[in-house]
């Protein structure tokens, strides 16, 4: 069955379960592990972009008061590679070791380790390790990387293009032909520092032959596979265990060279051993997002209709591939780039390129934000260009909703969609009618004032495992689910699924309650800890959880029920069919006087001596739910800006949003993923940006330079959905976690070119920061003068 | 984390926490800590001594001395400092300028003295500090010496105070009947440190003509400095918007601007005629009230 | 050289030998085990540290703990009183201000200080308050509101309070 015809639980607020620990101190994060006799290990990071090492002198640290061990690159090579689980065709790819060997590829790139019986000894003795760098010319721009003549990261690999990724569809040569307009735009899609409040920490302790490690990971499962196949431990001898992770957005969706060196290093010096990051030194050794460069050009009618798009892309991947990265500029963003519209014909090609640089992976939507960027700037431009209400361009080249399934030009099937609701309902939410005449108002206060739209479709519920091997990913993306009723009717539900802030713990306990007719207060969800959980999962990311391992709860809370039912029947002496399951009760339809409480059905599952005849003892089911297709989230994004005309700051003064995520769980939650999401889309519109020098210094190297939004840069948000069920799973549901990152960019960019357009402003790249605005607005009335 | 490790002590007199400071050995004063401590744990301060003024209970007042001075002890922390009624009435751009340091927190522990003493150039403080020609009065072996805030800023966490100084307190002369003034702040989006900070101090005569001006300016030199030309400009007018902007467009006049990823020195020039303007409307607008 | 501290933290008073170098939210993290004070950056400005030091709120990455000597603290922990949660963090579950819960001790420990003093805040006021405590997941959105709605409860409490008091006079 599907979900109840009227469910309880599913569809409430119901509060999160995750909330009296964490608001009374009681969670524990990594780093609050505290393990008798640690030792703590601190890295040693090159000062240089690219440098060849040529000797590192350890003799002074080694002889620091405290100093357990000093190691170098050469010692650790045990540790085996950093894995990368995607492989796009013809793809070069780079040997990562947790400690460079030959030489340092970006500034943070890990040379030694120390590990010292305090953080203090472990820092000092770390200060006393001389390095022989000869330094080599760096490359930090990735178009630059890939001509001719440039420094190689990687010298083995000849060049540094990683990937040419194409994808195609229609004759593009005929819609430029054809075109009556044709507009062009180069965008940068800047790079992103993810910074997640907790930074990233790893402890671990090697006893009678089994590694236990805590790391704040979105992946533990992965962590414990390349754990024990890099360091020679069965898979039953690793117990990985993510505790309380403190927010991921990407940045802890890797196997990170400290996993595997704390956990190599506790297992061969015989103590426990850990590591937390410092802030500045995430910044140089936690992946960044973003980085792309796009040339995007688009064919259209003067009548608005689209007839093909072009785009040339340059990924900057960073020094290293990392765990997903290949899969990031290429699947995730070329894929779904044309959004909510008809594209007649398409062609897309993608490089990646090595440079000097931290490496770039998945950061809070992953190629899907880069994608409805570059589709939504150039969407905005053919309006400027055509002279065209952008709302009404936007509606006129939706796909209809009599067209799902629909198959898009590049390759995809949307199983579902209803566009112009939430477009509807957005504009009606901004007031976008009575918007000329803020802008007038503004217009008299010396300010600019402007209003930008963005519509958007975006790819989650990774994936159907067959449809990931098509694209080169290494592995599948089923979730699993367990769930255990005790004797005593207690629900422990184990998911496969690794939150971080997602309030899976809630949301699991609803869709269990539904099915089982418990309260989700007598259900327990259990996540993070490899031997707790089924044999495998994949972990949270790509805005998965729900729309896989949501469905994984579902089916086998479905599966127990069917079991409390059959149970239920043969105790009450009725028809499987007749029996119902609710508030904690097992009856006979009609006949709730003579109910058993959901507690003596389970009794029973133990005592096993009244069962039905050849039914197994106990009240448990496993499974493991390999989704049929990824799933299509839309929705519509209305950003208001205004810029202070004397200083170009801009401001939003209203944010409105109506998403389509499909079924809601909990639509506080909901709403809660969307407020933090829009918020870190606006972060890369306005504010957020990491800087390189030419040197490959990292400019924007902490908290100080690199502008993480403040309650004073973000304004409340008013958000309305609509609710298109996917048929895809049966609880109709989609996604949500990326979506406001994903609608909220564009909708801010285009709000403040639009404010900007009376001056002949088309576009400047992002962050829009107030002097980008200034020198802007200046050189317009240069321009006019 | 520090790793440096320093010697800890808490005098209870000024006069003991000079001792300690002369004694030859690189000590440092603490005071909120909040200039001091974060570059102790990038290493980027290594003291062997460390001196801690907190027991020192006059360093913490805010008082008005009978002529109408008002002293704010150089422990008065911003939080202090910008809730003080007195402050608030007489020195208003203070007020403000102590109200938008850093941010809750900061403003909490931070004090007066630590910043006046660390003059960052982005620091909130040395702006009004300046526009209300206040003294900054010193403590060393030879005892008090009185420092005028105009020879006090140097450059970049270069003042006049001496190695074996500390500053006891901060001396604001009572200002003039109709004074008005306001600190207008553009904030380093990320630091909260001032990227230009401007402090306008007017005084008006009865017929609303501008008696005195002063502008102090924080966040865009090496050091804190005067608008002078600024104030010139302003004084003798009837402060209309006509006046104000003219006089504004000269507030970085001369001036030779810093440049970091947060503003060029360009645009950050053009933010102390924006920031003068605003503050001196405000100045003027508390004046006439 | 090794000093002794007496700090009195959510109640309790702790003496310990300590270095002079110890910040104050390493000492109540590993010394004291308090670990619901978290570290989010090493340059003072995440706020995710913030503790109440004599009714102030302090981010305790930028304080030595020979600085706390004889101080009052409050972290998290000591937030709740005899099992009744405090109205900021009733306030931060109901209103879904936390998510991954990492800045919220800090957020909440910022809000108390400032509700002290200000007792029913504009949203504007209370996004100014906060702007020391850094926050990825929640786009701030619940989190102004929670702020908001314990204002109101501690208003009402208060409010009852003087009720109270006023029935009692004789």
């Amino acid at each position: 069955m599907t979900v109840a015809a009227n469910p309880k639980y599913i569809g409430t607020r119901v509060a999160r379960k995750e909330d009296p620990r964490l608001i009374t101190g009681e969670g524990t994060f990594t780093d609050d592990v505290m393990l008798q006799g640690v030792a703590y290990m601190t890295l040693v990071r090159s000062p240089h972009a690219h440098a060849r090492i040529r000797r590192i002198d350890t003799a002074a640290a080694k002889k620091e008061p405290g100093v357990v061990a000093v190691l170098t690159g050469t010692d650790l090579e045990a540790t085996g590679m950093l894995p990368v689980f995607i492989a796009v065709p013809g793809m070069n790819g780079s040997k990562h070791m947790p400690i460079a060997t030959d030489k340092a590829r970006y500034a943070g790139d890990a040379v030694a380790a120390v590990v010292a019986d305090s953080r203090d000894a472990a820092k000092r003795a770390a200060d006393l390790i001389a390095v022989d760098y000869e330094p080599l010319p760096v490359v930090v721009d990735a178009t630059k990387a890939l001509e001719p003549g440039a420094p190689i990261v990687h010298e083995e690999l000849g060049s540094n293009l990683v990937f040419t990724y194409p994808v195609k569809g229609g004759d593009i040569d005929k819609a430029f032909k054809d075109a009556e307009i044709k507009v062009t735009q180069r965008i940068v899609n800047q790079r992103l520092i993810p910074n997640a409040m907790e930074p990233r920490a790893v402890a671990a302790k090697f006893e009678a032959g089994e590694l236990t490690l805590w790391t704040t990971t979105q992946i533990p499962h992965f962590v414990q596979l390349i754990v024990a196949l890099n360091l020679g431990l069965g898979q039953n001898k690793v117990r990985v265990i993510a505790p309380e992770v403190g927010g991921g957005f990407g940045s802890k969706l890797q196997v990170y060279a400290e996993e595997l060196l704390v956990g190599y290093l506790s297992k061969t010096l015989g103590r426990p051993v850990k590591w937390t990051e410092e802030r500045r030194e995430g910044y140089l050794a936690t992946i960044h997002g973003r980085d792309l460069v796009e040339n995007v050009e688009i064919a259209a009618k003067k009548d608005g209709t689209i007839l093909g798009l072009r785009i040339r892309t340059v990924a900057n991947v960073g020094a290293y591939l990392q765990a997903f990265a290949p899969g990031i500029p290429t699947i995730l963003h070329a894929f779904i780039i044309p959004g909510p519209y008809k594209i007649p014909a398409f062609d897309v090609e993608v490089r990646g390129a090595y440079t000097n640089t931290t490496p770039v992976d998945a950061y809070r939507g992953a190629g899907r934000p880069e994608a409805t960027f570059a589709m939504e700037r150039i969407i905005d431009r053919l309006a400027d260009e055509i002279g065209m209400d952008p709302a009404e361009l936007r509606r006129k080249n939706f796909i209809p909703p009599d067209a799902f399934p629909f198959n898009t030009i590049s390759g995809i099937t949307y199983d579902s969609g209803d566009y112009e609701p939430a477009l509807d309902r957005a504009l009606a939410m901004a007031d976008y009618k009575g918007f000329e005449k803020r802008r007038a108002e503004a217009k008299a206060r010396g300010n600019y004032r402007g209003i930008g739209i963005s519509t958007y479709v975006e790819i989650c519920g990774l994936a159907p495992s067959k449809a990931n091997s098509a694209l080169g990913v290494g592995w599948g993306g089923y979730e699993s689910a367990r769930i255990r009723v005790h004797a005593t009717g207690s629900v422990q539900v184990f998911t496969g699924t690794s939150p971080h802030g997602q309030g899976h713990e809630t949301s699991w306990a609803q869709i269990a309650a539904d099915a089982l007719g418990v309260s989700p207060n007598d259900i327990e969800v259990r996540h993070g800890d490899t031997f707790e959980s089924p044999g495998m999962g994949v972990g949270t990311f790509g805005s998965r959880s729900l729309a896989v391992g949501g469905i994984a709860v579902h089916k086998a809370a479905e599966k127990v029920r069917e079991k409390v039912v059959q149970i239920g029947a043969h105790l009450l002496e009725a028809s499987p069919a007749d029996v119902v399951v609710e508030n904690g009760k097992v009856f006979v339809k009609g006949v709730p006087e003579k109910a058993k409480n959901f507690g003596d059905i389970s009794m029973a599952a133990y005592l096993a001596n009244n069962l039905p005849d050849g039914m197994e003892p106990g009240l448990e089911a496993t499974v493991y739910y390999d989704p049929p297709n990824f799933t299509f989230p839309f929705g519509t994004h209305i950003a208001e800006v205004e810029i202070d005309g004397e200083t170009g700051n801009v401001r939003i003064e209203r944010y409105s949003a109506c998403d389509d995520c499909g079924r809601q769980i909990n639509p506080m939650i909901v709403d809660g993923q969307l407020h933090g999401g829009i918020a870190q889309g606006i972060g890369q519109a306005l504010y957020e940006g990491a800087v390189y020098d030419d040197n490959g210094q990292l400019l924007s190297g902490s908290m100080m330079e690199y502008h993480v939004p403040s309650a004073e840069d973000i304004p409340m948000f008013n958000l309305d959905h609509t609710v298109t069920l996917t048929n895809t799973n049966p609880l109709g549901v989609k996604g949500i976690g990326e979506a406001g990152t994903i609608g909220s960019t564009p909708a801010a960019v285009n709000a403040v070119i639009d404010a900007l357009s009376p001056l002949g402003i088309k576009h400047i790249d992002m962050p829009l920061g107030s002097e980008k605005i200034w020198r802007a607005i200046r050189a317009a009335g240069e321009g006019r003068r | 984390m520090i790793t440096h490790p320093f010697t800890y002590q808490a005098p209870a007199t000024i006069e003991e926490a000079v001792q300690q400071l002369g004694k030859g050995d690189d000590a440092k004063v603490i005071a909120g800590g909040h200039s001091l401590l974060p570059l102790m744990k990038l290493g980027l301060a290594q003291p062997e001594t460390l001196i801690d003024l907190r027991h020192i209970a006059s360093l913490h007042q805010i008082r008005t001395e009978a002529d109408g001075t008002i002293v704010i002890g150089a422990l008065a922390t911003h939080r202090d400092i910008a809730h003080d009624k007195t402050v608030r009435a007489k020195l208003a751009a203070l007020a403000d300028a102590a109200g938008e340091v850093g941010d809750l927190q900061v403003r909490a522990r931070g004090t007066i003295g630590g910043s006046l003493a660390h003059a960052d150039s982005a620091a909130d403080e040395p702006a009004p500090t300046l526009a209300y020609d206040a003294t900054i009065r010193a403590m060393g072996p030879a005892g008090r010496r009185d420092i005028a805030a105009r020879d006090y800023f140097k450059g970049t966490f270069e003042t006049a105070l001496a190695a074996n100084e500390i500053i006891a307190e901060i001396r604001f002369p009572a200002p003039a009947g109709r004074t008005g003034g306001a600190y207008a702040k553009f904030a380093h989006p990320a630091s909260g440190f001032a990227v230009t900070g401007v402090a306008a101090v007017v005084t008006i005569k009865s017929d609303g003509t501008v008696e005195r001006a002063a502008i102090g300016v924080a966040g865009v030199a090496a050091a804190a400095y005067r608008a002078t030309e600024a104030e010139r400009a302003l004084t003798g007018t009837k402060a209309d918007a006509k006046a104000i902007v003219e006089a504004a467009a000269k507030a970085a006049n001369g001036i030779t601007a810093l440049s970091d990823l947060a503003a060029s020195a360009e645009y950050r020039k053009h933010l102390v005629t924006v920031y003068a303007k605003r503050a001196i409307e405000r100045a003027i607008q508390r004046a006439r009230a | 050289m090794g000093h002794t501290v007496t700090v009195t933290v959510n109640g309790t008073s702790y003496s310990r030998e300590i270095e002079p170098t110890l910040l104050l939210v390493e000492f109540l993290r590993e010394t004291l085990a308090l670990t619901g004070t978290h570290v989010g950056c090493d340059t003072s400005q995440c706020g995710a540290c913030t503790v109440l030091v004599d009714g102030r709120a302090t981010k305790a990455c930028t304080m030595l703990a020979v600085q706390a000597d004889g101080a009052t603290v409050v972290t998290v922990e000591g937030l709740a009183k005899n099992g009744d949660l405090h109205p900021i963090q009733r306030a931060f579950a109901k209103e879904h201000g936390l998510q991954c819960g990492f800045c919220t001790p800090g957020l909440m420990i910022t809000a108390v200080d400032f509700l002290e003093r200000n007792a029913s805040p504009s949203d504007a006021e209370i996004r100014h308050a906060i702007e020391g405590n850094l926050c990825r997941c929640t786009g701030y959105h619940n989190i102004v509101n929670a702020i908001r709605t314990a204002s109101a409860e501690m208003r009402q409490a208060a409010s009852g309070e003087a009720k109270i008091a006023a029935e009692v006079q004789p």
